[in-house]
């Protein structure tokens, strides 16, 4: 019984990683960025939503929303006045500046909010917890997984049931032809950072309220991303769900037999995945 | 009435120069041929029109208003609108949904147009909404009179653009431009690589897009083709305009020597 419980904590791990992931996947499905603050800028989100709780005093959730607005407009200008123009068939510069990026978020939010940690409080939620048969789960884990699904199932709304999601598509085959279509290559780009800094606070959300917090811990989260993202392959995001999840539960299992073994678990697992499966276990058809 | 033309149009790729002085014009209503070898700058002048490739200003002029200098999204959605060369589908896109992408972003009312017009005030760039005043993008061409013009793409819809036959995947990058309800399509190459059959079934096309109101210039190889279809004709040979007249007033020995530089 107890190996169900640990697989099941381990699936609703995944759920925060794959929220983590979300982001990273989204931005390089449509432009092939790499964002390497990416982690950095979930932090951020979280020192936000920590602003907006303490000054409006109001509740994480409405902080969250009101966070959203002004993550978007950051990945927005963000994207237009800077990554775009990194963007092109050399795979370095987009790497180079997002690690820039990565050190000036750090040292700001240090220089904004000391190196202390944080948390965004939740109250009684915090400690919430569901009886499933033999198994009792976190409400705030729970949450987290269903937060995970809600964003991947309205990201796959956008990508194949709207206008932009067509135009996220059609850039990312060809961005010349798209512009040929009215299409401005540079916008859509704009607009899918925005998303993802969109998803970025929802895991920010979560970042804040299971765990502390202070500038530095954005690279640690940025591997588990990424290797959920690989994992999954490059650009599906049910792929980096999948992702998540098996990182997730490796990390409990390897915690379950020896505490020690938990991060050691999660990167041992994404090794063996990658020496099966080098591509990822859904990778897209065209790449 | 001159709707679209070029005034001593050059182009060039890094250091190669591949248009010297090249002037063409087309009037409302009217289909123009541009016939020429391999290299002689046909797509050249195709990618410059549409702003893929940029240079000054006044070398091109649409309606009396110069655009030389315009991105690609502006010049189309003042109604100028390329087919382009080898089709360029979208290939994560179904056929429905490369259709309903061309006519998405016509007329320039988008709210991204609207930002960007609202700092031209400020910073003196080109100012979207302006220019693209004048084509509002509304005409015959819904997603059902393009199904209407190619029934094979009703059947074919859901299926991803690239799974098509070549001669399916021209009506999808014809019907792709169509959707904006252009004033001035530009077809470069679409008969390459397809059987004679499928070409004449595409030309076939031609009369309904004009009598929409749509002017069209063709870029072809197919001199035949191009001759039975134009009501001028210019041919290119090395970045220059060597022939231009009406297809019944130019003989095959103006053409050889136009074409090929020497006389059949």
């Amino acid at each position: 019984m107890i190996w169900i419980d640990t697989i099941v904590q381990g699936v609703l791990l995944g759920g925060l990683y794959a929220l983590f992931a979300a982001g990273l996947s989204l931005v390089f499905g449509i432009m092939r960025l790499v964002n390497l603050a990416h982690g950095d800028l979930i932090v951020m989100g979280a020192y936000l939503i920590l602003v907006v709780v303490s000054v409006l005093g109001l509740n994480p959730f409405v902080a969250a929303l009101v966070a959203a607005p002004v993550m978007f407009s950051i990945g927005w200008v963000l994207q237009k006045a800077v990554l775009n123009r990194t963007l092109g068939d050399d795979i370095l510069p987009p790497l180079l500046v997002t690690f820039g990026l990565s050190v000036v978020i750090q040292n700001s939010l240090l220089e904004g909010f000391s190196a202390d940690s944080q948390r965004i409080s939740m109250g009684p939620l915090e400690t919430a917890s569901v009886a499933v048969g033999p198994v009792t789960m976190g409400l705030l884990p729970l949450l987290t997984f269903g937060s995970a699904i809600a964003v991947i199932v309205g990201l796959n709304q956008i990508f194949y049931r709207t206008a932009i999601g067509r135009a996220f598509r059609a850039t990312s085959d060809d961005p010349v032809t798209a512009s040929l279509m009215g299409i401005r290559p540079d916008r859509v780009f704009a607009t899918a950072m925005g998303l993802a800094l969109v998803v970025a606070t929802i895991a920010a959300l979560y970042l804040g309220t299971r765990s502390n917090f202070d500038p530095y811990v954005g690279p640690a989260r940025l591997i588990y991303a990424f290797e959920a993202v690989i994992i999954g392959g490059l650009g599906s995001l049910w792929g980096t769900l999948a992702g998540g999840i098996i990182i997730g539960v490796a990390q409990t299992v390897g915690a379950a037999i020896n505490p020690e073994w938990q991060i050691l678990a999660g990167h041992v697992a994404f090794l063996i995945v990658l020496l099966v499966r080098p591509r990822g276990l859904f990778p897209r058809a065209v790449d | 009435m001159t709707l679209l033309e070029t005034h001593g149009l050059t182009a060039h790729y890094g250091d190669f120069q591949a248009l010297f002085g090249v002037d063409i014009r087309l009037d409302t209503g009217e289909t123009v041929a541009i016939i020429g070898a391999n290299g002689a700058g046909k797509t050249t002048l195709m990618r410059s029109i549409t702003g893929v490739l940029r240079g000054a200003a006044d070398q091109i002029r649409h309606k009396g208003t110069a655009i030389g200098h315009l991105m690609p999204d502006t010049i189309m959605k003042r109604g100028i609108v390329m087919v382009p060369e080898g089709r360029k589908l979208f290939p994560s896109l179904t056929v429905e949904e490369n259709l309903l992408i061309g006519g998405q972003h016509k007329g320039g009312r988008d709210l991204g147009d609207r930002i960007d017009s609202f700092l031209s005030r400020f910073t003196g760039a080109p100012d979207p909404v302006a220019l693209a005043a004048g084509h509002d993008g509304t005409g015959i061409w819904t997603l059902d009179t393009v199904y209407d013009l190619f029934p094979i793409l009703k059947e074919r819809r859901h299926n991803p653009g690239t799974a098509l036959s070549g001669g399916q995947q021209q009506m999808v990058a014809i019907g792709r431009a169509l959707m904006s309800n252009p004033a001035v399509l530009l077809c470069d190459e679409i008969s390459l690589g397809l059987a004679p059959v499928v070409i004449r079934d595409i030309y076939a096309a031609l009369p309904k897009i004009k009598a929409g109101g749509t002017s069209v210039i063709v870029v072809e190889q197919d001199i035949g083709q191009a001759l039975k279809v134009a009501d001028r004709v210019y041919c290119m040979m090395e970045g220059r305009v060597t022939l231009e007249g009406r297809p019944d007033a130019i003989s095959r020995d103006d053409i050889h020597a136009a074409y090929f530089g020497a006389p059949a």
